[in-house]
């Protein structure tokens, strides 16, 4: 069968003949696999026999979050198992102690129930809750440092607002003033600034896999964190490729980028890693799991600033106008307190995977577009073991790897 | 699940029937034995001893295998059943009295070993083993110098024994002589020495078979009785729920808190006397606090002369005592274990003194 007789009229009929025939071979392998699944549901017994195992012993229960409250401890908990679950108890720090649920204790797979204990909880103490399940399995979440949940408001709003901007505005800001400086150097040098961008570069997207790797291990298996990293992961990264090459009218073959486009990008990838970041500072102060010290926040600053250098590496030779430092800066930076926000005051872990994967990706982009940019056609492997490039990458690793253990938790 | 408890629930009604199918065949060989015995025996000698009544609400927290089973042949005293923990306070299995040569009483008791699950605390199950399908199981009363027939089934499927506390030969010990499921035996002893004991099963592993619920209390009566006075039993025990080798939930008389819900009635200045048997397992210890008064604590319950005027005992696993006492003000008081956690975790219940008659 050939096309040109597929336009003729008298083909109609068997082309549309041929177009239910087409639908019919992709919708068979799905009817099989719908006829299978009735068979199994309807005669389980003739197949497997009756499971071995009672299903209270598969009863699973994940507490997604905790938050106290002046006299109150509220617990927010999934069914996370292949079954429905009935709390029977909550024990507070070893006590049986009385508890509201909403919409009610029972959960059917995959709902979710608010737990309300009233408790005289003690700040700066650990505290443990433990579900028994009508089974009598007991799932149970600690926080170490108990404090105030914040309560979205004017205040936790300013407190994060301020904190995102300490963390993530502010030192990609002080990096940018870099500029004047750094256009002064020559050739080699510029090559190792750039190894230097690329090896910042690369401990944050290693950092940013392995935080989003240690959220997944915390949510339920049924969420698939490692289904969401590689989402969000490859969904960026080969997404921002794509968005960095796409053709501008009138241009001929789509180019990588280079100079102000690069920098932009690398703001894109910086800012959607410190979004990642934000969710993390939001969240651990939230979950009450680290006292935020000044230290702390003053370490993120440090080890941040080297973001603005790596944000000038592509433009040191184009001089660009000076809207476009401030617009690059917030680019990268101000994502921080978006992150701080969402992490803070409506924490889902899920997203914060998500986040982190997608920021990931993003740097991992920036780092293949510098490489590719350098290389100019040569191998990228020669370009990266050059010794300036391979001096600057190392000082890059070694630079956060440093002020990394100023933000030691 | 509901529909899968129903499942669960139908197959073990058959599993019932046919292990009673089973028993059936094995009751012939027994009525030879037992006529061979009726020659011997009298009319019951002594009034069986009269336990309080229940009060009367129905039972919140039902058990369920008990309500199937046990069933025995007529040739076998009915195994004592109670429904939930204040049923339990003040029930006594005396057991089915007659008199054997020499004028000897004997007191012919059924406990059926079954499986199934039991409410340890509101909203919670446990898959218990169990003696008369409630844990504790059934307590066992007799009188010092009466010889003890019990007739125990094991209808589970596990092999148990019945090990006693007290003086009896090596092959009445419940150690060697395992029970396997659908088989039987009758422990015979003359009951010695006089005071409160207890019985629990002593298969290995035993950690298991005792913190699964295979235990209850065991009173051997003076010749002449104690003094009259309102008794209970107060088993204390606690329940590994999710199998790690520790308590989740503290209880006396089997559910947790039960005795905070249901506060135990009781008249001011009434004189009462509490056989407390400790089988908790996991915790070394236990112990029992009264609150705003003291009791006469009669360890082991051997001696009629010595007491300790107190209101805290601790007891190790197998330790026991009476507890003689009245209270002095109407009110609510609570009672539990001083061991606050346990006390947290369900080991805690009051009394409720109403006042004297007369007075109120």
């Amino acid at each position: 069968m050939n096309r040109t007789e597929d336009r003729t009229p008298a083909s109609a009929p068997r082309d549309l003949t041929r177009r239910v025939r087409l639908v019919g071979l992709g919708v068979l392998p799905l009817a099989l696999l719908g006829g299978l699944i009735y068979f199994f549901l309807s005669s389980e017994s003739l197949l497997l026999g009756p499971s071995p195992v009672p299903p209270e012993a598969l009863q699973r229960l994940t507490i997604e979050r905790m938050a106290f409250y002046p006299g109150t401890i509220v617990v927010w908990v999934r069914n996370t198992g292949p079954g429905p679950v009935r709390i029977g108890q909550v024990l507070v720090n070893e006590a049986i102690w009385a508890f509201t649920a909403t919409p009610g204790p029972e959960l059917g797979r995959l709902a979710q129930a608010t737990i309300t204990v009233p408790y005289d909880w003690v700040e700066g103490e650990p505290h443990e809750v433990k579900l028994v399940t009508d089974a009598g399995l007991v799932f149970k979440k600690q926080v170490d440092v108990t404090t105030t949940t914040p309560v979205p408001g004017w205040r936790y709003f300013t407190l994060f607002a301020l904190l995102g901007a300490y963390v993530g505005v502010v030192p990609v800001f002080l990096g940018l003033l870099w500029f004047p400086f750094l256009t002064a150097l020559r050739g080699r040098w510029v090559d190792g600034l750039l190894g230097f961008t690329v090896g910042l570069l690369v401990f944050l997207g290693l950092d940013a896999v392995k935080e989003a790797f240690e959220a997944a291990g915390r949510i339920a298996p049924v969420f698939k964190g490692e289904a969401l990293i590689a989402l969000g992961l490859f969904g960026s990264f080969l997404g921002l490729v794509a968005f960095g090459r796409r053709k501008k009218k009138g241009e001929g073959e789509a180019a990588p980028p280079t100079g102000l486009r690069l920098a932009y990008l690398i703001a894109l990838g910086i800012g959607l890693h410190n979004l990642g970041e934000g969710l993390a500072i939001g969240a651990a102060y939230q979950l009450g799991e680290v006292a935020l010290g000044a230290f702390l926040v003053l370490g993120f600053t440090i080890h941040n600033t080297t973001e603005g250098l790596a944000i000038l590496s592509p433009v040191l030779r184009a001089a660009p106008a000076r809207y476009h430092f401030l617009l690059l800066g917030l680019l990268a930076g101000a994502p921080t307190i978006a992150g701080t926000w969402l992490g803070g005051l409506t924490y889902s872990v899920p997203l914060a995977i998500l986040f982190l994967a997608i920021g990931a990706g993003a740097i991992l982009q920036v780092v293949y577009e510098i490489v590719r940019f350098q290389a100019r056609g040569t191998s990228i492997l020669d370009v990266l073991s050059a010794p300036h490039n391979l001096a600057g990458l190392l000082a890059g690793f070694l630079t956060m790897y440093l002020t990394g253990f100023l933000i030691a938790v | 699940m509901d529909e899968q408890g129903e499942q669960r629930s139908q197959l073990s009604l058959l599993e019932a029937a046919m292990t009673r199918r089973r028993f059936l065949g094995g009751v012939v060989g027994l009525g030879v034995l037992g006529t061979a015995t009726a020659a011997l025996t009298d009319a019951s000698e002594r009034p069986p001893i009269q336990p309080h009544g229940p009060t009367g609400a129905p039972a919140p927290y039902p058990t369920h295998p008990a309500e199937a089973a046990p069933v025995v042949s007529a040739d076998l005293p009915s195994p004592l059943r109670v429904r939930d923990p204040m049923t339990f306070l003040t029930s006594f299995d005396t057991g089915r009295v007659t008199r054997v040569r020499g004028g000897r009483v004997q007191r012919e008791y059924t406990v059926v070993a079954l499986d199934g699950e039991v409410t340890v605390a509101p909203g919670v199950k446990f898959p218990a083993w169990t003696f008369n399908g409630f844990v504790p199981g059934p307590t066992l009363r007799c009188t010092e110098g009466d010889l003890v027939r019990l007739h125990f089934l094991n209808e589970s499927s596990m092999p148990h024994t019945m090990h006693f506390h007290g003086f009896h030969p090596a092959n009445m010990d419940g150690v060697f002589e395992v029970v396997p499921p659908g088989g039987r035996f009758t422990y015979e002893f003359i009951a010695d020495p006089f005071g409160l004991h207890l019985y629990h099963c002593h298969v290995m592993p035993l950690k298991k078979h005792i913190h699964k619920g295979m235990y209850g209390a065991f009173i051997i009566d003076p010749p002449s009785p104690r003094p009259k006075a309102r008794e209970m039993v107060m088993v204390m025990n606690g329940y590994d729920t999710d199998f790690d080798n520790e308590n989740e939930f503290y209880a006396v008389n089997g559910v947790a808190n039960y005795f905070v819900e249901h506060p135990i009635e009781i008249r001011q200045h009434e004189p009462l006397r509490i056989y407390l048997v400790n089988l908790l397992e996991f915790d070394l210890i236990n112990s029992i606090h009264t609150h705003a008064t003291f009791f006469k604590y009669y360890r082991t319950g051997t001696r009629l002369d010595q007491y300790e005027y107190t209101d805290t005992v601790m007891l190790c696993q197998g330790e026991r005592g009476i507890m003689e006492f009245t209270y002095r003000f109407p009110g609510t008081f609570m009672f539990h274990a001083h061991q606050s956690e346990f006390a947290e975790l369900g080991w805690m219940g009051f009394f409720k003194v109403l006042p004297a008659e007369g007075k109120s």
